[in-house]
């Protein structure tokens, strides 16, 4: 009975996780530009992965595979928005400015290791 | 001292929730990485260095539970823009005035908001972030300055 109760919470954990992970990708592919897509990557990042790592969790039980479970959640949630931070930062770097939907460039400070845009000539 | 007694602690209980293999050959070359890891760790003159009251308040757990409950409330509003983009996904540079000292502070905001689908920190200065907004929720809620009364609550524990 309790068996059947943790297989079905942590399925529907799974289950939830895997629709994030696919809204993510959508996302990734309808979103406009560079940095909107980040924000679509960001879902995969954080709810996705949480709630599979959980639903996993909860099928381990109370097992050493739990840990370890939880330890690559807590790695996650520290170099996730490293990563994303580092991606923004190479695209600013590369030129490439964040651009409203009205297609106004919106002013942005300048970096002290901003290269030039690519030459468009 | 403290430091290095806490560090081998810590080391000892993270080799024992991995290994999973107990058997005493094994307990002696994890005592020796043990002590191996806190003697490097002393001669790089890294022990204690980022030490940070914060890490041992009762407030962080709670931090944490309302971080992962923005979270989880950013990623519905992000899933919801994927679904129709046209309607909902509004980007623009929003710059967050912040009034956080410490450099352990600003970084966590800074994490913080990255960690929260819908914005992304851009760059981090000494009195603001500028921070690229997905929605205008995402850059409403980053105006209210919430997340920065959390933070400046976890900080001034005592």
């Amino acid at each position: 009975m309790v068996e059947t109760m943790l297989a079905v919470i942590s399925g529907i954990f799974l289950l939830t996780g895997g629709i994030f992970g696919i809204l993510g990708g959508i996302g990734l592919l309808r979103f406009p530009d560079f940095y909107s897509r980040l924000h679509a990557a960001g879902i995969t990042d954080t709810l996705c992965a949480f709630l599979i790592i959980i639903g996993l969790v909860i099928q381990a039980g109370l097992a050493l595979v739990s840990i370890k479970l939880m330890l690559i959640l807590i790695f996650m949630v520290f170099t996730a928005p490293t990563a994303s931070h580092a991606l923004a930062r190479a695209g600013l770097a590369a030129g490439d400015d964040p651009a409203t939907l009205e297609s106004e460039p919106m002013e942005i400070a300048p970096l002290g290791s901003r290269g030039e845009p690519p030459s468009n000539s | 001292m403290r430091y290095l007694f806490s560090l081998a602690i810590l080391l000892t209980v993270l080799w024992l929730g991995i290994s999973g293999v107990y058997k005493p050959p094994l307990f002696v070359l994890g005592g020796c990485s043990v002590v191996f890891v806190v003697w490097l760790s002393r001669r790089m003159d890294v022990v204690g260095v980022e030490h940070n009251p914060v890490l041992y308040s009762w407030r962080l757990p709670v931090y944490w539970l309302w971080l992962l409950w923005q979270i989880v409330k950013s990623n519905i509003d992000v899933a919801r823009a994927a679904l129709s983009p046209d309607k909902l996904v509004r980007p623009r540079v929003v710059k967050v005035p912040m009034k956080l000292g410490s450099a352990v502070g600003k970084v966590t905001y800074a994490n913080s908001v990255t960690l929260t689908p819908g914005t992304v920190t851009l760059l981090l200065e000494e009195d603001h972030l500028e921070v690229h907004a997905l929605l205008e929720s995402s850059a409403a809620s980053l105006e209210s300055g919430e997340m920065e009364r959390k933070i400046a609550w976890l900080e001034n524990h005592k």
